[in-house]
């Protein structure tokens, strides 16, 4: 089967990749350029893991076809740190340590970047749900928002 | 080890307090690598064909055609396994788990795979697979697994622990007893006897990360295994002796761990992928899908209990006993025995008694799941409890206060308990402003308590101090939810140095002595004994270095907050020398400085807990709503106390989902109808309030610092405080989990009606 070609924006870049015509956006990131932090939970857009924002829009990859991603905006985790800076989100999950396993991470903190340039003051409950999409089994929910609450706090002053 | 006693009054530098995670950036920026996060050049990609059927005789099957696909490098079934058949029993049951050799015995049961060239080309090869099956009758219920009419699933089991050996097969594997005393005599003082059966539904851990491998094997023998587990040394020794490997030739590498829960303690596909790779000369990657993840690995065991207690009119419980029914899957465990052990250990009881009996159901092979099976007995034995007081009149909380375990009791299980946490935890329950908190319409309010063995295994850990006084720390217990960070402050403790100067990495099985897996609550436990155990190795050569470069007898030289001080008024003007400034030294002294430690860190202290929890009930829907969520728990000793009130408030969410939504169900074919987050829905952030946790610390005296595990006890109370709370606010006893809206509903109707 001939592979479809696409040009796209990934973090800033523009990448070029060849995919087939049923192969998702995750695989395409994970298995053919190598970006393996948008993580497979699922496959069925139930988790959150494969979280990206597509163009301003928090989408999850695991159900976007890597050919649709053609001339469009792609952000992922990879992309939140500027060089050796840290984003607040990163940092105050580091600080609230709202991971345990970590494996939810990626895409609680693009879930979260994509809430706050929203919603940059939300309240306990607009971040609960705003995030409601996303599946952590290990810390029960209380740091993470923990951490969002206190990231909304210091972004809001910057 | 035993507890140090100068420590309970010290003043750590390190130990509790809450630095980042030595792990923590390469997570939040998306670098850590998982086990589906690794690749090997020339890698194929291995997919495995499951029973759809929950009990069928495996005729044939016919790999030809899937052979002779374009791109399929290798086609197994159990025949390319090796026959354990007149072996060691356990390991043929974990070996036909991972590819069903005569019959598949559940749905999703795995009974051949391929290795292909992409994943598009395995999915085709297992469409070309075709297996022969003789559906056979199928039982998925624990209670009907038990009645004699039901469909017999091994016909070599036969029931242990009975007073006479059965004649005939059953698929009930084991028949356990404990406790003492006369419950007879005891119910006979009773002035109030409760008397209610239980009903828990099976569930599954729900870790994120699916179970993932990359197996490489050569043609020279040795092999490779890049793995998402708990234990990896355990899966070396479980796939080498599967595959008849020399252990040594396998080297096992963990991957960062994207949960597990216990559910990541048992090789599943791992010797799938080993075989595959031997047969097609190539590295493996397997990975499961979500659906296979729920049918075919996992879950806890689905129960039945019986609970009747009995108490004099002053609260004095005078009799307990318990019967519990836990499946199993299709191969034995000892999961029922764990739960009989557990019913009742958080009193003190003169009589008392619980049977276990474990079934064989067609359902996956019951993993351990977080304190595995104390979970459904505490919530029988809780309810039950919660019960008694209400009749006796008494607060549920002065209730279990007056019947507490202590120090010095015997326990229901048999070992008389050393200094414990369940009267300090309860105390603390009544003195929170939680349980004074004023409750709205609808809502109730329940407690409960829990209690884990916890355990400690044994442990090797390797401390190796750099030329430059850096401190490198490689461990053998796969860090499952920040360890590593606790095992630095350990080493930072002992050594007298900044956290900042040690890093701890997880060593693969090549480089390092065997560990037990990180279950039963192990991992800081033991690894912080050993961690200690090998720093005062370490600190040892560290004086004995610092005696030469002053040339003075070793025994003059002490360690010191991370310095050599040489004792004695002869000694005076020597002055003190770093760690660094030895280690600086360390070529010319006698080469590098290392403290190493094996042990069995014995003596993991039991751990308690007691949980308050507020639920809403609707009453027109039976939908409910967590108000407010507290967690009591006795650390011993918190080392990361960040990390610790983690664990409290992940297993109080695992219990919270448990107790009211997750459930596997089975239709009456047999198959699992809900194998997905969607049907299967684990809590999300907008189902849960704040956790609060409040950590208690009675030293463990088996450890140095009084450190206990903390991991588990946490999922324990949460089924029966739940339970308590939503039969306190929908005024009807909730005796089924989960308490999901039907059956709410169906117990607010039936008390209506009735
Ligand atoms: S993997 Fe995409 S939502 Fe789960
Ligand atoms: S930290 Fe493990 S799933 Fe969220």
């Amino acid at each position: 089967m001939a592979g479809i070609a696409v040009s796209t924006t990934i973090n800033g870049d523009t990448i070029e990749y060849l995919c087939q015509p049923d192969e998702t956006l995750l695989d395409v990131l994970r298995d053919r350029l190598g970006l393996t932090g948008a993580k497979e939970g699922c496959g069925t857009g139930d988790c959150g893991a494969c979280s990206i924002i597509l163009d301003n829009r928090l989408v999850c990859s695991c159900l976007v076809l890597g050919a649709e991603a053609e001339g469009r905006r792609i952000e992922t985790v990879e992309g939140m740190a500027h060089g050796d800076q840290l984003h607040t989100l990163q940092q105050k999950f580091l600080e609230h340590a709202a991971l345990q396993c970590g494996i939810c991470t990626p895409g609680f903190l693009i879930a979260a970047k994509d809430l706050l340039a929203k919603n940059p003051d939300p309240t306990e409950e607009e971040i609960r749900f705003g995030l409601a999409g996303n599946l952590c089994r290990c810390t029960g929910y209380d740091k993470i928002v923990r951490a969002v609450q206190d990231a909304a706090i210091v972004m809001k002053g910057a | 080890m035993n507890f140090d006693p100068r420590f309970s009054g010290r003043k750590f530098a390190s130990v509790g307090t809450r630095p980042i995670r030595p792990d923590g950036v390469d997570k939040v920026t998306g670098r850590a690598r998982y086990g589906a996060d690794f690749n090997m050049a020339g890698q194929l990609v291995g997919r495995v064909l499951r029973s759809p059927h929950a009990h069928a005789k495996i005729r044939k099957i016919d790999i030809s055609k899937a052979e002779k696909l374009a791109g399929v490098k290798a086609v197994i079934t159990a025949k390319d396994l090796p026959d354990l058949t007149d072996g060691d029993a356990a390991m043929y049951d974990i070996l036909d788990n991972c590819m069903a050799r005569t019959k598949a015995l559940y749905d999703g049961h795995a009974v051949a795979a391929v290795a292909a060239i992409d994943a598009r080309t395995a999915r085709q090869a297992l469409k070309l697979i075709e297996v022969d099956y003789e559906i056979l009758p199928h039982v998925t219920d624990v209670d009907e697994a038990m009645q004699h009419h039901a469909p017999l699933i091994n016909d070599t089991i036969f029931t242990e622990g009975l007073e006479e050996k059965p004649v005939k097969p059953s698929n009930v594997t084991k028949r356990s007893q404990f406790g003492h005393g006369d419950v007879h005599q005891g119910f006979g003082h009773a002035d109030f006897i409760v008397e209610r059966s239980f009903k828990t539904e099976q569930t599954h851990q729900g870790y994120i990360e699916p179970h993932a491998c990359v197996a490489s094997v050569s043609s020279d023998g040795t092999a490779d295994l890049w793995v998402c587990t708990q234990g990896h040394f355990v899966y070396r020794q479980h796939c080498a002796q599967l595959l008849g490997m020399e252990a040594s030739k396998l080297r096992v590498t963990s991957s960062e761990i994207g949960g597990g829960f216990g559910g990541k303690t048992h090789v599943w596909a791992e010797p799938v992928a080993l075989a595959l790779s031997r047969k097609a000369g190539r590295p493996v990657k397997l990975v499961m899908t979500r659906d296979e993840v729920f049918r075919a690995s996992g879950p806890t065991s689905a129960t039945s209990i019986d609970v009747k207690i009995g108490a004099r009119k002053d609260g004095t419980i005078t009799a307990a006993e318990a019967t519990l029914r836990y499946s199993a899957g299709p191969y034995a465990g000892s999961w029922a025995e764990i739960g009989a052990m557990t019913a009742f250990a958080c009193y003190k009881l003169d009589n008392v008694k619980t049977v276990g009996y474990e079934v064989l159901v067609n359902r996956p092979k019951t993993a351990a799941y977080r304190a595995p099976s104390a979970p459904m007995a505490a919530f029988a034995v809780e309810s039950a409890v919660d019960e008694l007081a209400k009749e006796l009149g008494m607060d549920p909380v002065d209730f279990r206060i007056k019947n507490a375990a202590q120090e010095g009791t015997r326990s229901s299980y048999g070992p008389v308990y050393g200094p414990i946490g369940i009267g300090p935890t309860l105390e603390a329950v009544k003195n929170h402003p939680h349980m004074k908190a004023p409750l709205k319409k609808n809502q109730g309010r329940g407690m409960a308590c829990g209690f884990w063995f916890n355990f400690g295994g044994q442990t090797c850990t390797d401390l190796n101090i750099g030329m430059d006084g850096s401190v490198s720390l490689a461990v053998g217990t796969v860090d499952v939810g920040g360890s590593r960070a606790s095992l630095s402050l350990v080493a930072a403790e002992e050594l007298g140095i900044a956290y900042e100067h040690v890093k701890a990495i997880v060593a693969d099985t090549s480089s390092l002595g065997y560990n037990d897996m990180t279950d039963g609550s192990r991992g800081t436990f033991s690894s912080s004994m050993a961690t200690i155990s090998a720093a005062r190795n370490a600190i040892r050569i560290l004086r004995e270095r610092a005696a030469q470069m002053w040339d003075i007898s070793v025994d003059d030289v002490v360690w010191e907050q991370g310095h050599a001080v040489a004792k004695g008024e002869k000694h005076g003007n020597l002055g003190r020398l770093s760690l660094k400034e030895i280690a600086a030294e360390s070529g010319k002294t006698g080469g590098p400085i290392a403290g190493h430690s094996e042990l069995v860190a014995d003596g993991a202290g039991v751990s308690f807990a007691t949980h308050i929890c507020d639920i809403e009930v609707d009453p027109e829907t039976g939908s409910t709503r967590v108000i407010r969520y507290t967690v009591v728990q006795d650390a011993g000793k918190a080392v990361h106390p960040t990390y610790v009130e983690g664990q409290y408030q992940g297993g109080a969410a695992q219990g919270i989902g448990w107790a009211l939504n997750e459930e596997y169900i089975y239709g009456k074919d047999g198959r699992l109808q809900n194998a997905g987050f969607l049907d299967y829905r684990i809590p999300v952030c907008s189902d849960l309030p704040m956790i609060d946790t409040q950590i208690l610390e009675i030293p463990n005296p088996n450890h140095p610092y009084g450190v206990r595990g903390v991991g588990e006890t946490s999922i324990v109370p949460p089924l029966a405080a739940i339970a308590n709370a939503v039969s306190n606010a929908a005024g009807v006893r909730m005796t089924h989990i989960p308490m999901s809206p039907p059956r709410i509903l169906a117990a607010i109707e039936a008390e209506r009606g009735g």
